[in-house]
């Protein structure tokens, strides 16, 4: 017997702020377009409080020895930047991306699930909002994003910001992990004829394989941040040495989950270029099968890294052999994406509008991550630069570099599709190159600062040699990379009012997205044509050379040769 | 030119300072590895420039030729990477034996160092007293480190002088320890481990044979009970104002281990695990308001009045 579920699909267009439907039609909405909005403009406002924490921060830094912050106002700040910017500003934006665009892309009206779509947003909103809220319970947590045990005992961290970071993480992990099952599904049953799971946008690919990396790991998450809560409020001992239990125990358990979602942060920007490259470069991906599949090899290697963060806690050779195996393993499938973007524009008609050039400073930004990150996995070398600023800079090159790069690539793609208006491209071409000198001015000095032998996570440091000179310097380039930020914003609030008028397909793109209206309607599509390749726009717009006679082709070639 | 290309020098060489047969291994590893991401760097960064103005749009016209993959480069650049990536690792696990050489089951470390909310207490167990802070080596000897933690995870990192190792509570941690020169380093808590993990700095002296061994008879003498009446006032003090209560000074009814021994602190170079230098007017401020000059530390205010500092101030500095 065949299920038949019921989807609402209200025909009227996407409702205004500003019309009469207003604020009611947002939070009741279980439309994948509007969530996708809400989530992003979320990333957005918490953005601008990570930011903050990171300025005030660097402002201490500026000098040695300086007094703008007591160490425990600094401990809390650098404690919630992190959670801010991992859980509540590159997951919300690329979910948010992902909720927006993956239906559209696959010629699908709804998610899987539209209710439990919206249920994963607003779960994830009010973790956000809980885990400011321990600002008014006796001050924020202070022990780290990655809250060692043990001192995030109730022992050694007695003020509730634990406790509320603790059941902050655990709300958004359910909401995680329920947008991954919604895109699971949406992805394997609600593609339009035609579409095989080998002819898959790539960012869609991505999504697709990133939910079952988000599956896995949160569930580590929540037992390990369940087992902290019971030690904190019960007095058990999971993680207190004196009693029986393991500190070290809580290293596996956070970075088995924490390794994985440095993947899930930026899987997804992955995809995101790999969407914007072909087409700015009029070109279909090089090596389709090969960034696909070796997305597939980063899912399943990034579970058998995670004790690459702990080389220093002396587990041994053979364990941290193993480790560095795996470690070096993984740069491998990342570098064959590197190549592939390249090879896409080899050859191409370079089109360098502002998408793109965030696209291609992901490409150079992420290469300087994965470089330094292969050096963790030299285990000697890691002996050195572990827990240092190397480490510091390497993060921010990974998910600045990756991640948050590949989604403002994003959204100055599809913010025309999003909103209906082109993003102008001057003010963006001034967004990108301060954004590109800012950031890589602020970061690039902490790879010295690190080999200098200055430790990650102090509040301030002694005057030694070049120390004062580099952290000044890149708290310069940090005010710069923050205009670059208020631009970015400006540009919003301008192209909203102003912008050119997208039309339906105004970067001439070749995937289903942008076959409907911009903005689309609540229902997306009246009808979609029967999709027989990875690019079915450009199959409708040259019928004399369409990709579904090439990959054909291909496949002849292949069985001919058998 | 020749000053720019000097303090280019300088600044590369102070990044690479080693003084430790490990870190040099760990030395040549990182400069191996720095020279193979140099060159995927610039490989990269070219590429994409070729990419960016030679395939630029205004260049060509029409659309460019459909192409998607080309299979022998998509296989080279699987298995070159993985090749270099083989030999690195082989290299890897060469220095990785050699820096952590097996430790025999019945050695006895050389020195027992004790990591705590934020301060280093150091034993030396062969010569039977304790310190803290500062830890005297004789150069050229290969000592084993035996490192524990009494409170939270904390890590034992001096840049020259080799890796970084954990200190876990409930754990034994073992490393080597060998300084190829006579000079001072100074090294840093590397694992965040609270309000004070800045202030939780280690300073490591190197000595020749003979200096070392002066120091250690020192170290092992009872220090003379003080002969002036400010000395014994602040000797008096000490007990009264239940500083024995956490510190302990051989010679004196003071043996608790709650903050770091006292006994020769006049012999060391700094104060409060290296956060200011042993002077008796900083002894004074640190005494005055230790919440002042290391906030969040365990040593409350004990408000203490400017006579008694100063026979505190007295007796402690007087501690040789």
């Amino acid at each position: 017997m065949k299920l038949n579920i019921h989807i609402p699909e209200p025909t009227k267009p996407i409702p205004d702020i500003r019309t009469g439907e207003g604020l009611l039609q947002w939070l009741s909405t279980v439309d994948h377009k509007l969530i996708g909005i809400m989530y992003l403009c979320t990333a957005l406002l918490f953005f601008v409080l990570g930011f903050g924490e990171a300025l005030m921060m660097r402002i201490q830094l500026m000098r040695p020895l300086n007094n703008f912050l007591s160490p425990e106002a600094y401990n809390q700040l650098f404690t919630t930047h992190g959670t801010n910017m991992i859980f509540l500003v590159l997951t919300p934006m690329l979910l948010g991306f992902a909720t927006y665009s993956l239906p559209l892309m696959i010629g699908a009206n709804e998610m899987a699930f539209p209710r439990l779509n919206a249920f994963s947003y607003w779960i994830f909103l009010l973790g956000g909002l809980i885990l400011y809220a321990s600002f008014f319970a006796g001050g924020m947590p202070n022990v780290g994003w990655f809250s060692y045990a043990p001192l995030s005992e109730r022992f050694f961290s007695s003020t509730k910001g634990v406790d509320y970071w603790v059941i902050s993480l655990l709300l958004m992990g359910i909401g995680s992990v329920g947008a991954a099952l919604n895109f699971v599904v949406t992805t394997l049953t609600m593609r339009t004829k035609g579409i095989l799971m080998n002819q898959l946008p790539l960012f869609v690919w991505m999504v697709f394989v990133n939910s079952f990396l988000i599956l896995a790991a949160f569930p580590v998450l929540n037992a390990a941040l369940f087992m902290i809560l019971i030690d904190r409020q019960f007095d058990a001992h999971f993680f207190v040495s004196a009693t029986g239990g393991s500190p070290v125990m809580w290293q596996h358990l956070f970075w088995g989950f924490g390794h994985p979602e440095v993947y899930i942060l930026a899987l997804p920007a992955f995809g995101m270029v790999s969407e914007v490259i072909p087409v700015f470069s009029r070109k279909p991906i090089f090596g389709y099968e090969f960034i696909a599949a070796s997305s597939v090899a980063i899912m399943l290697l990034s579970f058998g890294v995670w004790a690459h963060h702990m080389f220093a806690v002396g587990l041994g050779t053979t364990f941290n052999a193993f480790f560095a195996a795996s470690s070096m393993l993984i740069a491998v499938p990342t570098g064959i994406k590197i190549f592939n973007w390249i090879a896409t524009m080899w050859g191409g008609s370079v089109q360098l509008k502002t998408a793109m050039l965030f696209a291609l400073a992901l490409v150079v930004n992420f290469t300087i991550g994965g470089l330094s990150g292969v050096g963790f996995s030299l285990v000697p070398v890691d002996w050195r630069l572990t827990d240092t600023y190397f480490v510091v800079a390497h993060i921010h090159y990974v998910l600045i570099g990756g991640s948050l790069t590949g989604g403002f690539a994003a959204a100055y793609y599809w913010f025309p599709k999003i909103t209906g208006r082109m993003l102008s491209e001057k003010i963006g071409k001034w967004h990108f190159w301060l954004y590109f000198i800012g950031f890589n001015c602020t970061f690039f000095v902490f790879h010295f600062l690190g080999l200098l032998g200055m430790p990650r996570r102090v509040y301030t440091y002694p005057d030694l040699p070049y120390l004062g000179t580099l952290n000044l310097f890149s708290t310069i380039s940090a005010c710069v990379f923050g205009i670059s930020f208020i631009l970015f914003f400006w540009n919003i609030f301008y192209s909203l009012r102003h912008g050119k008028i997208a039309g339906n397909n105004p970067w001439n793109a070749w995937t289903l997205e942008w076959l409907t209206s911009s903005p689309p309607q609540q229902k997306n599509f009246e009808k979609v044509p029967l999709v027989r390749s990875r690019r079915p726009l450009w199959d409708m717009l040259h019928p004399e050379d369409p990709d579904w006679k090439r990959e054909n082709k291909n496949k002849i070639k292949k069985t001919g040769n058998e | 030119m020749g000053r720019i290309l000097n303090s280019i020098h300088r600044f590369f060489s102070e990044m690479s300072r080693s003084s430790s047969p490990n870190e040099d291994y760990i030395n040549k590893l990182f400069l191996w590895f720095l020279i193979l991401a140099a060159i995927i760097m610039i490989i990269v960064i070219v590429a994409v420039l070729i990419g960016a103005i030679h395939y630029r749009s205004s260049r060509h016209q029409g659309e460019p030729e459909q192409i998607t993959g080309i299979k022998w480069l998509e296989i080279s650049w699987t298995i070159i990477p993985l090749l270099i990536l083989l030999i690195f690792f082989y290299f890897t696990v060469r220095f990785m034996k050699d820096i952590d050489q097996p430790v025999d089951k019945n050695q006895q470390a050389d020195i027992i160092i004790t990591a705590r909310q934020w301060w280093w207490e150091m034993q030396y167990s062969k010569y039977n007293f304790t310190t803290a802070n500062e830890l005297h080596i004789p150069v050229h000897q290969k000592l084993l480190m035996r490192v524990e933690s009494a409170d939270v995870i904390h890590d034992w990192w001096v840049p020259e002088l080799g890796r970084k190792i954990d200190a876990i509570p409930g754990t034994s941690n073992y490393s080597w320890l060998e300084a190829s020169d006579t000079e001072e380093y100074k090294g840093a808590c590397s694992e965040y481990c609270g309000t004070q993990h800045a202030g939780m700095r280690i300073l490591v002296i190197s000595e020749t044979k003979n200096e070392f061994d002066q120091w250690v008879q020192e170290q092992q003498k009872v220090p003379s009970p003080p002969v002036d009446s400010v000395g014994q006032r602040g000797m008096r003090l000490f007990s009264e104002r239940t500083c024995a209560g956490c510190h302990s000074i051989s010679g004196i009814v003071a043996v608790s281990h709650i903050g770091p021994d006292l006994t020769h602190l006049a012999s060391r170079k700094t104060l409060i695990s290296g956060v200011l230098t042993n002077t008796p007017k900083n002894l004074y401020l640190w005494l005055q308001n230790p919440q002042k000059l290391k906030e969040g530390s365990h040593m409350p205010n004990f408000i203490l009045s400017n006579n008694e500092l100063e026979a505190l101030v007295k007796y402690l500095e007087d501690l040789k």
